[in-house]
């Protein structure tokens, strides 16, 4: 026979149980609206933009009628650009990253710059516009250029690519520097013919990630005079340029609701090439994860 | 003897081949002389960014100072920059309110999000749905954009038959949508880390799952998921796309959020595609402007690495 006690608790565990049971279900669900959003937003790009995604789309330049509008210079620009950010921020960025985890003595300037570039990582991207626009545009006098945005862009995921190539260079085992250096090899032989071969898959990956971070930014690059109507390619890097960002931006501001087509096909030709970089530096991570 | 007199007929002896071994080396020496300065300036790089931004902020923003008052632009509170009103308020109030929108979205989302994987799913579950709720982080801004303004806004006009083109509501919501696998992922991170003893010590103890995650899980995640969420705002606060293309460009200083509003950035943004001379007080105003964002999320960032370096809990 169960007291009077023992009845109460029965109950109160009962209660317990079913309430863990109905949070598991609503933080289930939680889950679900993320993954849902996510669906939807795939949903409504492929079913606005694809009636609109053919291969005139794909070479056409920017044109006043929805019929007759293309991506061509934002696909070429943005790649232009892309190239541009690569060269730079990965000679700065995989420098900065052999300083600081191989050269850099632990005093209060190493801690500096550490920090520095923690925060800057934190600093919103039209942040980098304004820096850009004051200095790249004006001060060294590019103008609104392609170069102007390449070194904008570069600037912006300089943090990220430090950061990843950081990782890349620390994950080298210590035995095969010490074999190196047992093997009279100095430090920057070291660091040229053991570390950096080593290293080389993570910088990939993470200079991949950066810079499809990169290809999709818009912001800055408005603050820094991408144009919008561009009906020839960069010739030069001081020659007027757009990305597919900006294109997107500018057709998805146009009232008329065939321009909302035209950048729904903008976006799918935008994140194809997101996902093929995505999938480059995926791919590059499993084939080199094993091999140290 | 022989050999010695074939080097010498080769003009060829050991001391030359010492001498421009010498000279190698030194050659070498000077590499590795001058490499960690090189590197050392790469470093540099990033530090000068900042300089570069800190310059910008303050050479352009004394230029602004010196048209508008400083008191004139923090307390005015109408900011209507083509008639030469330069009051921030209005746009101060609009990227607040966004901030706050985005937060109700995704703070609940995210941290239930977070329990979830880090609790109740399983493993292969996790690994599966963890990355998938990270796409959502790497689509581009423009894009959410776009979904914001082509198809939230007309889902929530549905509800709200009243509810303008553009409007806070839908910006902030979308916002929200953007930061939530940040709150999520990073929580998620910082309660993975919790040791399982400790779970397992209240399990011994007779607590459901629901009573471990709150009373064991969270105490124990606190700091980690107060810094997720606190970076998670500083990424809303700096946020310009969405913003730019959904929530309106009406300087507006409401908590209204069915109506059109300007934040910093989408200012920033008009401002940089009209018509803008250089050196006019609407160009000088973009860097008062930003300045004043960098600030907000500047302290935000603060505020974040401080709590989890502050309040880290080492196990």
């Amino acid at each position: 026979m169960l007291g009077q006690k023992e009845r109460h608790i029965k109950k109160r565990m009962e209660g317990r149980v079913i309430i863990n049971r109905l949070m598991m279900v609503l933080f289930g669900v939680a889950t679900a609206i993320g993954l849902i959003f996510l669906v939807l937003l795939f949903y409504r790009v492929l079913t606005q933009g694809i009636g609109y995604l053919n291969w005139d789309y794909l070479s056409n330049f920017p044109a006043p009628y929805p019929e007759e509008a293309g991506i061509y210079a934002g696909l070429i620009g943005s790649i232009m650009l892309m190239v541009i950010v690569a060269i730079f921020s990965v000679m700065v960025g995989v420098g900065s990253a052999i300083y600081l985890e191989e050269y850099a003595p632990k005093n209060r300037m190493t801690e500096f710059i550490r920090i520095n570039i923690q925060n800057l990582a934190g600093v919103p991207s039209i942040v980098f516009g304004l820096l850009g626009l004051t200095f790249f545009v004006y001060l060294f006098s590019f103008g609104y250029t392609l170069i102007a945005g390449g070194l904008t862009m570069a600037l912006l995921i300089l943090p990220v690519i430090i950061v990843a190539a950081q990782e890349a260079v620390r994950s080298v085992p210590a035995e095969m520097k010490e074999a190196s250096y047992g093997m009279g090899a100095t430090k920057w032989q070291t660091i040229s013919r053991v570390i950096l071969p080593a290293a080389v898959p993570g910088i990939l990956t993470g200079t991949i990630i950066a810079l499809s971070r990169a290809i999709g930014e818009t912001a800055p690059l408005i603050i820094v005079g991408a144009a919008a109507a561009i009906y020839t390619l960069p010739e030069s890097l001081l020659a007027k340029y757009t990305v597919m960002p900006i294109q997107i931006y500018n057709w998805t501001s146009r009232p008329a609701e065939e321009w909302q087509f035209v950048a729904g096909a903008g976006i799918i030709v935008l994140l194809v090439v997101l996902l093929l970089m995505n999938s480059i530096a995926v791919w590059i991570r499993n084939k080199y994860q094993h091999r140290l | 003897m022989d050999k010695s007199l074939q080097s010498e007929g080769k003009s060829f002896n050991v001391q030359q081949m010492i001498e421009s071994n010498k000279k190698k080396t030194s050659i070498g020496e000077k590499i590795e002389r001058i490499i960690p300065t090189l590197l050392f300036l790469c470093a540099a790089v990033s530090v000068v960014t900042t300089v570069g931004i800190l310059f910008t902020f303050l050479r352009e923003s004394i230029g602004f100072f010196s048209d508008v008052s400083i008191i004139d632009f923090y307390t005015g509170s109408q900011w209507s920059p083509w008639s030469g009103e330069f009051g921030v308020a209005p746009l101060i109030g609009g990227t607040l309110l966004i901030t706050l929108i985005a937060t109700i979205v995704a703070v609940p989302l995210g941290l239930m999000s977070a329990i979830f994987l880090s609790e109740y799913a399983s493993d292969k579950a996790r690994r599966v749905i963890k990355p998938v709720l990270e796409v959502l982080a790497g689509i581009p801004t423009v894009v959410y954009g776009y979904f914001a303004l082509t198809f939230v806004t007309p889902m929530f006009q549905f509800f709200l038959p009243d509810l303008g083109i553009f409007n806070a509501l839908s910006g902030g919501f979308v916002v929200g949508i953007m930061i939530l696998p940040m709150v999520a992922s990073l929580s998620e991170d910082a309660m993975n880390s919790v040791p399982n003893a400790l779970r397992e010590a209240a399990y011994g103890l007779g607590s459901t799952k629901l009573e471990v995650v709150v009373k064991v899980v969270l105490p124990a995640a606190f700091s980690g998921i107060v810094a997720s969420i606190v970076l998670a705002i500083s990424r809303a606060i700096g946020e310009t796309m969405i913003v730019t293309i959904a929530a309106g460009a009406t300087p507006n200083l409401t908590l209204n959020p069915t109506e059109s509003i300007q934040t910093m950035t989408a200012f920033i943004v008009q401002a940089a595609t009209g018509d803008t001379s250089f050196g006019s007080t609407i160009y000088y105003s973009l860097y008062a402007v930003g300045m004043t964002l960098f600030v907000f999320t500047l302290v935000m960032n603060l505020i974040a690495q401080y709590i989890s370096r502050k309040f880290r809990e080492e196990y």
